[in-house]
């Protein structure tokens, strides 16, 4: 894919080190490398740990001379969101009230990681507390678009699309709850993937909505996203909404899927909002798919136009019980102004939450609040039956659903922070997925005139995510949008 | 339905304090939100049951077994002030 050591694939680099072409701590001091010349300007990482990457890389390096390689990812670098907790690591979730957190546990995703010997490297930005399109909530900082740095990278995940894309990690993980994973990855022309609710355990991530909250992989091909998939995915008994399921060798699999498939695509997704060109991109990538042999078929989602007002509902709601742990008296930020522990509470998330998390809270308060539960959250629950009735639907039809994961390529930076609403609609053809449990993933499908990336999301059928890489990589094989990469 | 959104009553259920600039910001950005949602009331959904979670896991049991927890150390190093063991907190209760 690229000669610099740094923008090779996960897969590439596991070949690399398996014949002993490439140590892991040549390969980490690299990705260091990198990050030092770039992350000024990119400004993915909340921070990194030089020397324990180096550490976790000489311990891979040490396990392959001793012939006890764990497999395919050990040794490769794993950007992790700063929502994952890595015990003896900062867990801030680019928020003040964590500013000084450090986790006293692993997550079941990180465990896995450390079990299958990948490096856990840095901790990467976010909108705080994982509510946000551009990573402009952050607590700290803005991460900057790598196509175009005057430009947001997309959110809520928004530090690992960029890591992946500026060449500062291999693969990362993020967290996707309305698009967080998908959009970003769009928007900086990186694979991202939400696999369905129940298939990675939540352990250890920051809960935003509990119902809507998936953990899944970014990478810079499909195959490295089943890979990373693949290692973290399983049931968890420490997740009770984890799915006993099977996990097959997603990459062994989806190779032996060749289609053609039948493909949904829904108007409800191409409507008004969308940007011309990115309409014509995925128009493309379905009149490409159509001439492989796919059968293209119109569907329809009518619920779509619900989907977002049901997302701000729901996602809300389970933010503001969720968030009620921070209160000043365990652990987090402690208001020093405070005179009685009444007081600790209103005036340390006063000081610790931002204004987006604020502003959620106080919506998803008043929507759970007495005389208007019924009216709000338990109608958006209803009508979330509705929208997931509608892929099902949708389901008796067509293998999967072509969409466009974002409506527009990436916006600068300040262009909708005084806009919440406007900020929302970032989401509307990613939240949908969520509500219904969905997998998806977004895959690079090509460029605006001004050279920002734009991404085709393929939408599959709960727990096929074979089905769903497969029919991805099938469009990203006949193209090379991947490989161009951003002037850094 | 409603979008008299009492922002005191609110912040005051979510222990959360809010400035006056915030509660004047807030009220009216939420109340576009909440202009947008109303668009929800159009739709019939007698008879429809709540989703709650996408997937559904009912009765998921696990063995009583004990198993190790945070060691104290561990569990108190993110408290913003303990001693003996404890968190400490302001007096809660009056009297003795």
């Amino acid at each position: 894919m690229s000669s610099d050591l740094h923008y090779k694939t996960a897969t590439e680099l596991t070949e690399l080190l398996a014949d002993k072409k490439l140590s892991s701590v040549e390969l980490m001091k690299s990705v260091i490398d990198r990050t030092k010349a770039v992350d000024g300007r990119v400004k993915a990482f909340n921070s990194y740990d030089e020397k324990d990457a180096l550490a976790q890389a000489k311990a891979s390096d040490d396990r392959r001379a001793r012939g006890l390689s764990a497999g395919p990812l050990d040794g490769i670098p794993v950007g992790l969101k700063d929502v994952i907790a890595v015990e003896g690591q900062p867990l801030t979730a680019s928020s003040k009230m964590l500013a000084n957190f450090v986790s006293p546990y692993d997550s079941t995703v990180t465990k896995k990681l450390k079990q299958a010997g990948a490096i856990c490297w840095g901790r990467l930005n976010l909108d705080e507390f994982a509510m946000g399109s551009s990573t402009e909530n952050s607590a700290f900082h803005t991460t900057r678009n790598p196509y175009d740095l005057e430009r947001v990278p997309g959110g809520s995940s928004g530090g690992s699309a960029a890591a992946v894309s500026a060449g500062e990690a291999p693969l990362a993980l993020g967290s996707d709850t309305g698009g967080s994973i998908r959009q970003p990855a769009a928007l900086c022309n990186v694979v991202g993937m939400k696999p369905t609710y129940g298939l990675v355990s939540r352990y250890g991530l920051i809960a935003f909505a509990s119902s809507l909250d998936q953990i899944g992989p970014f990478a810079r091909s499909v195959d490295d996203a089943a890979l990373l998939l693949g290692a973290i995915a399983g049931h968890d008994p420490l997740d009770s909404t984890s799915f006993k399921t099977e996990v097959p060798d997603y990459c062994l699999e989806l190779a032996k899927r060749k289609g053609p498939w039948r493909l949904g695509i829904a108007k409800e997704y191409f409507g008004e909002g969308l940007d011309p060109e990115v309409g014509a991109a995925v128009q493309a990538a379905v009149e490409f798919y159509r001439k492989q042999g796919c059968e293209i078929k119109e569907v329809s989602l009518p619920h779509t136009e619900y989907a977002l007002d049901v997302y701000y509902i729901i996602a809300t709601a389970e933010c503001s019980s969720n968030l009620a742990r921070y209160d000043g008296i365990r652990y987090g930020h402690r208001s020093k102004e405070a005179t009685d522990a009444i007081d600790i509470y209103f005036k340390s998330r006063a000081e610790g939450f931002g204004p987006e998390v604020k502003r959620r809270i106080i919506l998803g308060t008043y929507v759970l609040s007495s005389g208007y539960y019924d009216a709000y959250y338990l109608r958006a629950q209803k009508v979330r039956t509705l929208i997931r009735q509608d892929f099902l639907d949708a389901y008796q039809s067509v293998d999967a659903i072509l969409t466009p994961t974002s409506p527009t390529p990436a916006f600068k930076v300040g262009e909708k922070a005084a806009n919440p609403l406007a900020m929302y609609l970032s989401d509307i053809y990613t939240i949908g997925v969520n509500l219904a449990g969905l997998p998806g993933i977004s895959v690079p499908c090509g460029f605006s005139k001004s050279g920002l990336p734009i991404g085709l999301q393929v939408i599959g059928q709960p727990f096929k995510e074979t089905e769903l890489f497969a029919i991805a990589r099938s469009y990203e094989q006949a193209h090379e949008w991947g490989s161009r990469l951003p002037a850094l | 339905m409603s979008t008299d959104l009492n922002i005191d009553h609110v912040a005051n259920l979510a222990r959360l304090a809010l400035t006056p600039e915030e509660k004047a910001r807030f009220s009216a950005q939420l109340g576009d939100v909440l202009g947008h949602i109303e668009q929800l009331r159009k739709i019939d959904v007698s008879g429809v049951e709540a989703t709650a979670h996408a997937y559904p896991v009912f009765n998921v049991w696990a063995d009583d077994v004990a198993r190790p927890g945070l060691p104290v150390e561990a569990a108190l190093q993110n408290a913003p002030e303990h001693r003996d063991n404890m968190i400490v907190v302001p007096k809660v209760v009056e009297g003795e």
